[in-house]
């Protein structure tokens, strides 16, 4: 395979349109989970909540205004093809400067701060980025973007559990940080699950976990029922939309694993508000 | 649905309970994380505030820049327990109530019902519908914070949801043991 070289401006205009659609279009496994919703749903404030959710997304769309004032720390994980050559530029300059791009022009939220302790200065451009990169083998770049919210965010949590806690563990895991995030993370959420790896690399499963669309399954049939059974035991919880009491708790529950150590269980779970922003695209 | 005036008469906070659906319409101001931490340390030196809170409701909100020809950018609640450590000393100052999202601390709760005032909460995430009734916004100070800069808006019909009454009745207690089945 031959050097292929991209403009560092190709990969800044991706980026820029990737966060800028998502904050202003919600995918369509979101709106057709909230419709589905509206009709199991048996709070009728509940309903009302899902209905406004549903008009609010639409007015986002069609006016492209962000759906969420919150428009969230800019996420990426990137496959990058190791045949690449990025011209006139540096690739991680180039991802930054997309997003500056979307957070000024898109009018999204600037929400980043210099230092997380002490300073705490608004950057003013919603940068640094947090970039996730993967070498592969190619001549392409895929980049899978999301805006995440802090009100989930901060419902999040990681528990290093040992193997002979089984799956029991997991599951238990699970429901004790969605129940400790009560009505905080604007439910209906999403749930994100990283199982395995090394304690950041549950982490990064489980991010990667709220950027799946919710209407797909985990491949291997033990975790796919695995995230059926969550989905079911979360939604008898009661916090129901906007935590005001209800049976739509969650709108899906993903699961992503990796390999770990023989002494080891990583279990991290990433919580993401209904407005779970992701898109992608490839170079 | 009932409506409401800002600022709110104390007798209307008294004939509010949990779990009711209103609409309010006047002046509200806004403040989150790092303009009440100033606040809060104006206080404990005993030095006077930039705003004047007494009867007044805040909001917890850092709005998204606004679009030309919009008043206001989208502007949703964020996570009012962030502000719990700060929102008893407002309240002894005559704040008379909140509009956030999410559950609010033992002490804030109890600050409610000392100060006979009101919790609101209104839909997390659904910041460009609420948006349509904030009519006009002004920077009151701070602006060096940016989103997090104090406000006032001017709203209609602002939709929001008695989370907490002036007696202490909580529907993010009683809506969730309604529904609750494990």
């Amino acid at each position: 395979m031959e050097i292929r070289r991209i403009k560092a401006d190709t990969v800044t205009q991706c980026v820029k349109k990737l966060f800028m659609d998502c904050n202003y279009y919600i995918g369509e496994d979101i709106t057709s989970a909230l419709k589905k919703s509206m009709e199991e749903e048996k709070s009728p404030v509940g309903r009302e909540v899902l209905a406004q959710l549903l008009e609010n997304n639409k007015i986002a769309a069609a006016e492209q205004i962000p759906l969420c004032q919150d428009t969230g720390m800019a996420v990426l994980f990137v496959e990058y093809g190791d045949k690449v050559v990025i011209e006139d530029g540096s690739f991680e300059d180039a991802v930054m400067q997309g997003v500056r791009q979307a957070y000024d022009e898109g009018y999204l939220r600037k929400s980043v701060v210099s230092d997380p302790v002490f300073d705490r200065k608004n950057t003013g451009d919603n940068t640094p980025a947090i970039i996730h990169t993967r070498i592969v083998s190619g001549d392409k770049i895929k980049i899978l973007a999301g805006g995440k919210g802090f009100g989930s965010e901060n419902m999040s949590a990681i528990a290093m559990l040992t193997p002979s806690k089984g799956v029991e563990g997991v599951f238990d895991s699970v429901l004790d940080t969605v129940k400790k995030a009560g009505p905080n993370p604007c439910p209906p959420i999403v749930v994100g699950v990283g199982i395995g790896g090394t304690f950041e690399k549950a982490a990064e499963l489980a991010k990667k976990a709220t950027l799946r669309e919710i209407n797909t399954k985990n491949p291997d049939e033990r975790y796919a029922q695995l995230e059926d059974k969550l989905l079911t035991a979360i939604n008898k919880m009661g916090f129901g939309p906007a935590g005001l009491g209800g049976s739509t708790t969650a709108l899906g529950v993903n699961i992503e694993t990796y390999p770990t150590h023989i002494a080891g269980m990583p279990v991290a779970v990433n919580i993401c508000c209904h407005a779970a922003r992701h898109k992608s695209a490839v170079i | 649905m009932k409506k409401l005036k800002l600022p709110l008469a104390q007798e209307d906070i008294d004939g509010l309970n949990a779990g009711d659906s209103v609409l309010l319409s006047g002046i509200m101001l806004t403040g989150r994380d790092a303009a009440h931490k100033r606040l809060y340390e104006l206080i404990q030196k005993g030095e006077p505030l930039p705003i004047d809170i007494k009867g007044q409701l805040i909001y917890y909100v850092g709005p998204a820049p606004a679009k030309p020809g919009y008043a206001v950018g989208p502007a949703g609640p964020t996570s009012s327990y962030r502000m719990d450590k700060y929102a008893p000393a407002l309240m002894d100052l005559g704040l008379k109530g909140m509009i956030g999202k999410g559950a609010r601390s033992r002490e804030v709760i109890d600050s409610i019902v000392k100060n006979h005032g009101v919790y609101f909460a209104c839909i997390g995430g659904a910041a460009a519908l609420i948006a349509k009734s904030i009519k006009r916004e002004e920077i009151l100070c701070y602006e060096d914070l940016g989103t997090e800069a104090v406000r006032r808006y001017t709203v209609e019909d602002f939709p929001s949801i008695v989370a907490i009454d002036s007696r202490g009745n909580n529907v993010y207690v009683d809506g969730v043991e309604k529904y609750r089945e494990d």
